[in-house]
């Protein structure tokens, strides 16, 4: 990479003051997986990184009384491997655990997966299905705002890193009869992007869903929330398996897949889609029931 | 502008000169010479360039150097010597774990940071812990038994009486 500087601020006002600095220059890094692959053959530019994965304020995550509250600087790793985690958002565990390998685990953030705006990302179709949003720092200036609202286009985030950036991502807390999944199809389980991956939560009482919130990847140009099978959903007897079927095909059609040499057909891809979210919903039903 | 990047490899603090841009794999191959930390593909899908940060295994092809800076970088250097090697090197070479040998410097960092957390991993766990290494000789049933050999030699070592 070819940079003028590479600096490492101490805190948050310290990291805003250095990106107001370099007028839109300078661009945050936190693990960097992707954006140095992107600046070695470049797809991305910036005339300095400003590194924050080193930064106290943004270290770790802590369960609050109604919300996970996962800093900036915390990996994948650090989330899969947490048993209160696995317990309480069982998509996004299992989601962060399917990132990359090992290595990457060990230093991309899901903060940086969110910023990096891939509709595939693992962690962020996960963070749209359980509700998350994201709090957003620039000068002067702090907004809340859903991870879904957070892209334009492909590959295209609406948060600008050069000049602002991304402190935390806040996860409600699971209520009562409150169930989350993550699957994903992949010809390989690591070191592959998946053909497809779904999250969902089903927020179930007195045996029937209530409502849910599906999300999709790769299948637009951002993790996709098909309306027409979250509006299926409702009311929903838990033990109907057909009915289940049915949301997973609603969801399947909903869905536009690319033809893809690599991902396959967009047909056979909105077929495994049709699968994976009936399976996924299944799990979900029994964890349901397990619960009640 | 250069920067000074100070931190400790393989036991002794060390302080190099790097480009702001430049990537850990670089300055360990082509400034301190640390040539068994391999480039294989360069963007993060072989495992060949891993190394252990912090006792962690990465990919120093995607490393910026400066991600170093005050920390403790392991390369299959630090591990054992021609005369004293690790117990994980050993169990490589007793078990024909190495072909081309391309791998085995990232294979066996990664098995070590696991036994270092893990003393008795189950196969699985083994799997996961190499599940982002390539092997293109595909050597992967003797690397597994490799790892499960140094893990019995290892436990045998901490349980004999001093």
């Amino acid at each position: 990479m070819n940079l003028r500087d590479y600096l490492v601020p101490h805190h948050i006002e310290e990291c805003l003051d250095m990106l107001s600095g370099w007028e839109g220059r300078g661009r945050l890094v936190a693990g960097g997986t992707d954006l140095v692959s992107n600046l070695e053959y470049g797809k991305a530019h910036a005339e300095t990184l400003i590194d924050i994965s080193s930064m106290e304020d943004l270290m770790g995550f802590e369960i609050q009384d109604h919300e996970l509250v996962i800093r900036a600087g915390t990996t994948h790793g650090q989330i899969s491997a947490d048993p209160r985690i696995r317990q309480l958002w069982p998509a996004l565990a299992k989601a962060c655990g399917s990132v990359g390998s090992p290595q990457i685990r060990n230093v991309a953030t899901l903060a940086g997966n969110v910023v990096n705006a891939q509709p595939a990302a693992d962690s962020a179709v996960a963070l749209v299905a359980l509700g998350a949003q994201a709090e957003i720092l620039s000068p002067g200036a702090r907004r809340l705002e859903p991870i879904e609202n957070l892209y334009q286009g492909l590959g295209q985030s609406t948060i600008d890193s050069s000049r602002e950036i991304l402190v935390t991502l806040r996860v409600p807390v699971p209520g009562e009869g409150e169930v989350n999944v993550y699957g994903r199809i992949s010809p390989r389980n690591s070191l592959c992007l998946p053909i497809v991956n779904a999250a969902l939560s089903l927020k179930t009482m007195a045996g029937k869903v209530l409502s849910g919130r599906i999300a999709m990847g790769p299948v637009s140009d951002r993790p996709f929330r098909p309306s027409r099978a979250e509006a299926a959903l409702q009311g929903l007897a838990l033990h109907d398996r057909e009915a289940l079927s049915e949301v997973g095909r609603i969801a399947g059609e909903e869905a536009n897949p690319r033809d893809s040499c690599l991902r396959g057909c967009s047909d056979y891809r909105r077929q495994l889609l049709r699968v994976l979210i009936r399976t996924l919903l299944e799990d979900a039903v029994s964890r349901a029931a397990k619960e009640a | 502008m250069m920067k000074s990047l100070i931190f400790t490899l393989n036991g002794d603090e060390i302080r190099v000169e790097v480009e702001p841009g430049e990537l850990l794999l670089d300055v360990l191959r082509r400034r301190l010479f640390l040539t068994g930390t391999k480039k294989g593909c360069g963007e993060g899908e072989c495992g060949a360039c891993t190394v252990l940060l912090d006792g962690k295994p990465v990919l120093s092809c995607l490393l910026p150097a400066m991600k170093a800076q005050g920390r403790v970088v392991t390369t299959i250097e630090g591990l054992g010597n021609e005369q004293r090697l690790d117990p994980v090197q050993e169990s490589f070479l007793e078990k024909g774990a190495v072909q081309c040998g391309f791998c085995t410097p990232g294979m066996v960092l990664s098995s070590k940071s696991l036994l270092d957390h893990q003393s008795t991993p189950s196969e699985e766990e083994i799997k996961q812990a190499l599940s982002g290494h390539l092997c293109r000789c595909t050597g992967y049933v003797q690397i597994l038994e490799a790892v499960q050999d140094a893990a019995e030699k290892m436990s045998r070592t901490s349980r004999a009486p001093a």
